[in-house]
């Protein structure tokens, strides 16, 4: 080893080497320590599991009427216990149906944002000239554009479906992720290892996909996280202004639109799927930043 | 030969230095002592995780914050006005005014410690205004004369140069020159010429010697390469995981080295004046450097030391015995290891 | 004896863009014209400090970069002019161990994947245990344990990662292998085990190395013949002892000269250069150490010196016949 010049790089190889022998993973233990991604996690999960598992046990559908009911407030009713809307549907089993279409959209967004981005970025980076100038023109060109706007551009000309609305959210996300690992497979492909792969005659598939990706995992992970938070959020946009996701099916997005006419008599109808956004945002916000700080070792010690 | 301990320019007291990592208190310098007098060079000799580097940084007081890094132990530096500074229990403003002043350091990587985005001129008029008080224009003039004084051409006009403009050689220079600029009494060089060339590295030792000449200040000097201390040094310490393995001047310690760790590595070195023994084997130090978070009990080379008796050396830290007329070495069997208790 | 390597006149340039408008283009000379054979059987080392094209060279020679002049032949092939796909079914022959043990391996994948992948790439049919197999017997040549396989590169130091870079290389049972400055990363002791290993692996494997280094006493102690770069050219080349004790090159002398010898009672007149080396991109007319010689005449400025040979096996490349230079080492 080339001996040591400053203060930090002569500590760091002995703190590098220190942590195994305390804590299996280091990683999983930084991320402990980060509180508020705790949260998240357990937020996350505790929402997801409602979700899928929690609507068929409950006394309503969301999508029975009980008419008799109409806005009952949360706690008015032990049969509905977070209350029901102008229809008399049951709030809670909409908030929980409203929450696997918009966790549905959000990760499928994610996944296919993710694929898109990787590929794009990975190709870009790995190789740059032309193909990856032409590239990354195109993800800056992308980025330029309100997303927003061509959500709502586009999707006033397509018929709304929950797989257009993912289609439509995975094509305006993916930018960012492809800049980052355009930027990380970028700097990788630099180093020597990339030189030795090379150098016993691997081909271009098995460099990117066996020697560069999994070195930038750490920042895809923590991309992908913040990225469902966004697909959520954006969901919640466009179904709000109407070009999302369409009634009868609840996503809480369509359900804010729907409370907008009743916010002075029934708070609760825009209350509570606007915590539910909040809450879902937050937390994989939450996650993203512990993941950030888990994933990288300079993080150790503080 | 011995001249009288006023002389000493710096005196190192039992310094020990700790982090703190996730696995415990890793001791990278343990009960260090040593001093050097004015106009000497002492080389301080080592390979990775000696602590070699950790040392120097505890002398300036340049280690993280408390409560990740340990430093014990007593350090006195003397100053030409004849007043004598305990470092570790100086408060940093003083500190500060006597780093760059009356002791400087120049580092391996001169990239890395100049600073990018200012020209040379200002980074060297910069240290001369903070600790002299000079005006611009008289710290500018003194640049140029010290930059002309560690031999750049043209020194007027190099002053508006950035770091990026010089080569290695040249920025290594302006680096001594910086740290000549308040002529210091102590100069600490870590690892100068490590990264430069054969040929720079020849000239860039020559400028040290000759400047130690003029201006009679101590030198630190840092390395892992045994050819440069025969070259410059005057005594010489070998540290090996965190402790000091041996001292001495310089020729006995290369003509008669007694703890077995600086026999293998001089042993080990390639010579160019052994061109003759081509493809013979060198005579390697077997195993690796110790984890210094689990370091063996007893004697940290006995592992991989050829002398190495089960139950003597392990039983306990050797102490740094004096073994003749400023010759110290830590080994329990030097006195049997000597070539004529051998023979 | 044959050559298993020939390199004629090889050049690698690169392209330096002008200014954003002027479409001009210069060229930073780092191989401007090398030849030099390596024979079977010997380790043939390229010294020369930094921006003397050592590198460059190793690169060039194992097609991982493509000259822009010259040819290269391995084996009898031209491969001067070959793509990666006519590359691929020499490379099992031609392997390269790097400088840096810690960037050069994967940090994400273990020992056995490091050292099992040119198998995979190329083609070679194994079952598991057979791959395992294999992999171990690599580690065992370069003195690693059967455990070590499934451990990652940070878990080890420096020397023992340079063992797991050997091991990599010499997986395929290469016939050539470049050492690109596989020593001066590592710290003083492992050093000499590395070196050791190396001239074990030749005498046992009957391996040809081509041997890049900046430092003059490891490559003396490793290499039957040296050739010194300066500034992309070669300027000397020699066998060993004949390169030690009789240098005809004043760069090699200075060279020799400055090299850092470990005896305080050896006095050296030294030798020290003034100056820097050039910039490749504007290299001086002729001779290009000319501006650092201290033996320099005006016609070294006139044309650039040929490499001729002076003595048998002895080449130079200096204009001055009648110099005697100081056999420092000998």
């Amino acid at each position: 080893m080339i001996p040591a010049q400053n203060p930090a790089a002569a500590a760091a190889p002995v703190l590098r080497a220190a942590p195994r022998r305390r804590l299996r993973n280091p990683a999983l233990r930084r991320f402990c320590r980060h509180r508020l991604a705790v949260f998240g996690a357990c937020a996350v999960t505790l929402l997801t599991l409602l979700c899928i598992a929690a609507p068929p046990l409950l006394p309503y559908s969301d999508t029975f009427i009980d008419i008799r009911a109409r806005f009952t407030p949360p706690g008015g009713s032990s049969a509905h216990l977070l209350g029901t809307d102008q229809l008399g549907r049951d709030m809670l089993s909409r908030l929980l149906m409203a929450g696997r279409i918009s966790l549905a959209v959000g990760f499928s967004a994610m996944l296919i944002s993710m694929v898109i981005g990787v590929c794009v970025g990975l190709v870009a980076g790995y190789y740059r000239g032309v193909l990856g100038t032409v590239l990354m023109r195109f993800v800056d060109a992308m980025l330029c554009f309100p997303s927003i706007f061509l959500l709502l551009a586009v999707s006033a000309f397509i018929e709304p479906s929950v797989s257009s609305i993912i289609l439509l959210i995975a094509c305006t996300s993916w930018m960012e992720v492809a800049r980052i690992v355009e930027g990380q497979i970028r700097a990788l492909r630099e180093r020597d290892f990339t030189l030795a792969a090379h150098a016993i005659g691997a081909g271009d598939a098995r460099i990117m996909f066996r020697e560069l990706l999994p070195n930038a995992v750490a920042p895809i992970v923590v991309a992908a996280t913040l990225n469902v938070a966004h697909a959520i959020l954006a969901e919640s946009y466009i179904s709000f202004l109407g070009y999302g996701i369409q009634p009868p099916t609840p996503s809480w997005g369509n359900m804010l639109d729907n409370a907008q006419t009743y916010l002075e008599s029934a708070p609760w109808l825009a209350i509570l799927p606007g915590a539910m956004i909040a809450l879902a945002v937050t937390s994989f916000n939450f996650i993203g930043d512990g993941l950030r700080d888990a994933l990288d070792p300079r993080m150790e010690g503080r | 030969m011995f001249p009288a301990p006023s002389d000493e320019v710096l005196s190192v007291r039992n310094l020990s230095i700790g982090f703190r990592t996730p696995g415990g208190i890793l001791p990278a310098v343990q009960d260090v002592s040593f001093s050097v007098r004015r106009g000497e060079t002492l080389a301080l000799v080592g390979e990775s995780g000696s602590g070699k580097s950790i040392t120097s940084l505890g002398i300036l007081r340049l280690t993280p914050p408390a409560p990740f890094c340990q430093v014990r132990g007593e350090v006195i530096l003397r100053t030409p006005d004849g007043r004598a500074h305990d470092l570790l229990a100086l408060p940093e403003p003083e500190m500060r005014s006597l780093r760059g002043d009356a002791m400087a350091m120049v580092f391996q990587e001169p990239m890395t410690s100049l600073n990018p985005v200012h020209t040379i001129g200002e980074q060297i008029a910069e240290a001369v205004r903070f600790h002299r008080g000079l005006g611009k224009r008289a710290a500018l003039g003194r640049a140029a004369e010290l930059l002309e004084l560690v031999g750049i051409p043209n020194p007027h006009r190099r002053l508006s140069n950035y770091p990026h403009q010089l080569s290695g050689g040249m920025r290594q220079r302006a680096m001594i020159a910086m740290a000549l600029s308040c002529e210091p009494s102590l100069l600490i060089a870590d690892e100068p010429t490590t990264a430069l060339d054969v040929t720079i590295q020849a000239q860039i030792l020559e400028l040290l010697q000759e400047l130690q000449q003029k201006t009679r200040m101590a030198v630190i000097f840092i390395t892992h390469n045994l050819g440069v201390v025969a070259e410059i040094a005057d005594r010489v310490m070998v540290m090996y995981a965190g402790r000091v393995v041996e001292q001495a001047p310089v020729v006995p310690l290369f003509k008669a080295p007694r703890m077995p760790y600086t026999q293998g590595l001089l042993r080990s070195v390639p010579r160019l004046d052994w061109a003759g023994r081509r493809g013979e084997k060198l005579a390697a130090i077997p195993g690796n450097v110790p984890d210094a978070l689990a370091p063996p009990s007893g004697c940290a080379f006995a592992p991989r030391c050829e002398h190495h008796r089960p139950g003597l050396c392990d039983a306990a830290v050797p102490p740094l015995e004096a073994s003749g007329a400023d010759h110290d070495v830590r080994c329990v069997r030097w006195s049997e290891l000597l070539p004529e208790a051998a023979a | 004896m044959s050559a298993l390597l020939e390199v004629r006149d090889l050049q690698r340039w690169f392209p330096v863009k002008g200014g954003i408008l002027s479409g001009t283009r210069d060229h930073v000379k780092a191989v401007d014209g090398v030849s030099f054979d390596v024979r079977r059987g010997e380790v043939l080392s390229l010294v020369g400090e930094s921006g003397s094209g050592k590198s460059t060279i190793g690169r060039t020679v194992l097609r991982l970069d493509t000259p822009t002049g010259g040819r290269i032949r391995f084996d009898g092939h031209d491969i001067t002019d070959l793509t990666r796909a006519g590359m691929r079914p020499l490379r099992p022959r031609m392997q390269l161990v790097f400088q840096d043990p810690y960037a050069s391996l994967n940090p994400r994948h273990t020992v056995e994947q490091i050292i099992a992948a040119p198998l995979e790439i190329h083609g070679a049919r194994m079952n598991a245990a057979e791959r395992r197999r294999r992999v171990e017997e690599a580690l065992a040549l370069v003195g690693l344990l059967p455990q070590h396989a499934s451990r990652y590169p940070h878990e080890f130091s420096g020397g023992q990662r340079q063992r797991v870079g050997i091991a990599r290389a010499l997986i395929t049972r290469p016939d050539f292998l470049i050492a690109d400055e596989p020593v001066s990363a590592l710290d003083v002791s492992i050093q000499a085990q590395v070196v050791n290993l190396l001239l074990e692996l030749r005498e046992q494997l009957g391996l040809t190395i081509l041997f890049i280094a900046h430092d003059l006493a490891v490559v003396g102690h490793i290499s039957d013949r040296i050739a010194v770069l300066y500034l992309g050219r070669l300027v000397e080349l020699a066998e060993t002892r004949s390169l030690f004790t009789r240098p005809r090159h004043p760069y090699t002398e200075a060279l020799l000269s400055a090299a850092p010898i470990p005896d305080p009672t050896l006095k050296r007149q030294r030798i020290v250069l003034q100056g820097d080396i050039p910039s490749p991109l504007n290299p001086p007319s002729g001779c290009s150490f000319r501006t650092r010689c201290r033996y320099a005449l005006p016609a070294c400025s006139a044309s650039r010196p040929p490499l001729r040979e002076v003595a048998p096996g002895h080449f130079k490349a200096c204009i001055r016949d009648d110099l005697v230079l100081a056999a420092d080492a000998a």
